[in-house]
């Protein structure tokens, strides 16, 4: 399995004729651990979903190193999960297996198996047999990084992850987060928590003002950087009013 | 005359009691499992905007046969129920509107339109055959389209499963799979049409959906496995069909309203004496749970 960087080469996105971030460049090399942060509405959704080709690009390309589209682990930020569907939580990791079994293949003993222990390894076990509905929000975002877990993904692109979640499972999912690299997974994760940024992440995009900084998380995240990320106004541009 | 007797007799008297027996067996086993799935995916009012879609096709169907063509018009009410469940879906995606909402505005068109084709040539006995069924004249071709629906829905159904289930759940991690999630929909749709062609047939246009939806909603009352509420939803179907069209005999009263109100009475009973009824209060753990 041998894939190169994904790459940004003077890609611009265009929303509703608004340019969202332009002429960003850079890369997310195998392996690479990198946060993307911005203030609110500065993009950075719109970047993970512009790498997944989810949005169009209005200016530049993006490229992909070999990997497909089922090499991607994604979890959005805005989740259209209808929880109250009565599947039980180990369908629901099961559905992680996509790749093994289809639509239609059996899920035999080993996917099983990794479902039970992707289950374990979230702190859900004894909840395997509940419907997804008896779920808290915590406990379903640990089902979801159980899912992510069964899917087996070589990039993963979490959006605003830990959002809502109280300190033990942050750290809890955080720490898979860390095991997922460890093994050589790329991990690109949108994030508001400047410490969790700093300990963990050894490079960031910040979007700011339109565009993106990219570098290593020391140099980006200085207290000049994080102003004018996140003290500015909405970000104009030329044409638009003021 | 024994109560014991008063269950069987009128079934083994009567053929066409026998067929609509059987008919409303079919029935209930194909529309109670579809009509679980529809209100999961809060598609409700999708299947009643359908029923009414299909009124015009078999209206055509009904025209073209020059009269009560079981074939023409079920061909006719499959054409329409499909077209209208693509329109739907294509100015769904192309206008904001809710998919339900643009169904809502199209039901009414068919109906319109369905009503006048029929009066145009057909009586108004016909008329009242289009709308509100059939049942006990129920014949032989009549049985087998309906078996030959329930049979192919049952099937698609099982075979379709899990894509179904995980487009209902999870939509955007079908599309992350690379699954055609969309296609699966239209499977459904497909299903939910022709088990309403299916029920047309006997029940009419307007009951045909009570079939599909007073059973399933009875079921969710009982259960929150998937499985167990779709054969319960079946079962409520079947049952309610036995039970209303001994009313219906022993009483003199149409039999099409007395299955549907069958399936309305097991609704209410349930809904009284289910422990997730109104006794749990809000239908449910959160307010937006149910129907
Ligand atoms: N579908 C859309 N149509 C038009 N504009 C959009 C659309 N989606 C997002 N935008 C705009 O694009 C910009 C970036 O949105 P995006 O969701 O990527 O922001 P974000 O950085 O993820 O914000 P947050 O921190 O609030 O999640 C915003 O100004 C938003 O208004
Ligand atoms: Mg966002």
């Amino acid at each position: 399995m041998s894939y190169g960087a994904i790459g940004l080469d003077d890609a611009g996105v265009t929303l509703h004729g608004t340019p969202v971030w332009q002429h960003v460049t850079g890369s997310f090399p195998p392996g690479s651990m990198t946060a993307i942060a911005g203030a609110n509405g500065a993009g950075k959704s719109t970047l993970l979903r512009a790498i997944l080709g989810e949005v169009p690009l209005a200016a530049g390309r993006i490229t992909l190193g070999g990997l497909r589209a089922q090499d991607f682990g994604y979890l959005p930020q805005a989740r259209i999960i209808d929880r109250a569907f009565p599947i039980s939580v180990t369908d629901m990791v099961l559905s992680g297996a996509w790749r093994q079994t289809g639509a239609f293949g059996a899920a035999g003993r080993t996917v099983r198996q990794r479902a039970a222990d992707a289950l374990r390894r979230v702190g859900l076990e004894k909840q395997a047999g509940r419907m997804i509905d008896a779920l808290s929000a915590g406990q379903f975002q640990r089902l979801l990084f159980a899912r992510l877990l069964m899917t087996d993904a070589t990039v993963i692109m979490l959006d605003e992850p830990f959002t809502a979640l109280d300190a033990p499972t942050t750290q809890d999912l955080l720490a898979l987060v860390r095991e997922w690299h460890a093994q050589g997974r790329t991990i690109i994760a949108v994030l508001h928590d400047m410490h969790q940024i700093r300990t963990c992440f050894p490079h960031v995009v910040l979007l700011s003002g339109g565009q993106a900084i990219w570098g290593e998380t020391a140099r980006i995240l200085t207290p000049g950087m994080l102003q004018r990320a996140y003290d500015t106004p909405q970000p104009t541009w030329a044409g638009s009013p003021a | 005359m024994s109560i014991l007797a008063g269950l069987w007799e009128p079934f083994a008297t009567f053929g066409f009691m026998r067929r609509a027996l059987v008919a409303s067996i079919t029935l209930g086993m194909g529309a109670g499992p579809v009509g679980v799935l529809l209100q999961l995916r809060r598609m409700s009012l999708i299947g009643d905007a359908m029923s009414h879609a299909i009124l015009p096709g078999a209206a055509i169907g009904f025209l073209a046969a020059g009269g009560l063509s079981l074939t023409a018009m079920g061909l006719g009410g499959i054409a329409a129920g499909l077209g209208v469940a693509l329109l739907a879906g294509l100015v769904s995606r192309r206008t904001h509107l809710a998919e339900d909402a643009s169904f809502a505005s199209f039901y009414l068109t068919s109906l319109a339109l369905g009503v006048l084709i029929v009066s145009a040539r057909g009586s108004n006995i016909d008329l009242l055959h289009v709308l509100f069924g059939t049942i006990l004249a129920i014949d032989g071709p009549a049985l087998y389209l309906m078996a030959g629906i329930t049979t192919l829905s049952l099937f698609l159904l099982s075979f379709i499963w899990r894509p179904l289930v995980m487009e209902c759940v999870d939509p955007g991690f079908m599309r992350m799979t690379g699954s055609r999630g969309a296609l699966y929909h239209m499977v459904f749709l497909f299903l939910v049409v022709i088990n309403l062609v299916a029920g047309f047939e006997a029940l009419g246009t307007l009951m045909s959906v009570g079939m599909m939806m007073v059973p399933a909603a009875t079921a969710r009352l009982w259960t929150r496995r998937l499985v167990p509420m779709m054969a319960l939803s079946a079962m409520v179907g079947m049952l309610a069909g036995f039970t209303g069209l001994l009313v219906s005999y022993h009483f003199r009263l149409a039999a099409g309203p007395c299955i549907i109100l069958t399936c309305s009475a097991a609704y209410l009973f349930s809904l009284i004496a289910s422990p997730v009824g109104i006794r749990a209060g809000g239908g449910g753990s959160s307010p937006f749970r149910s129907h």
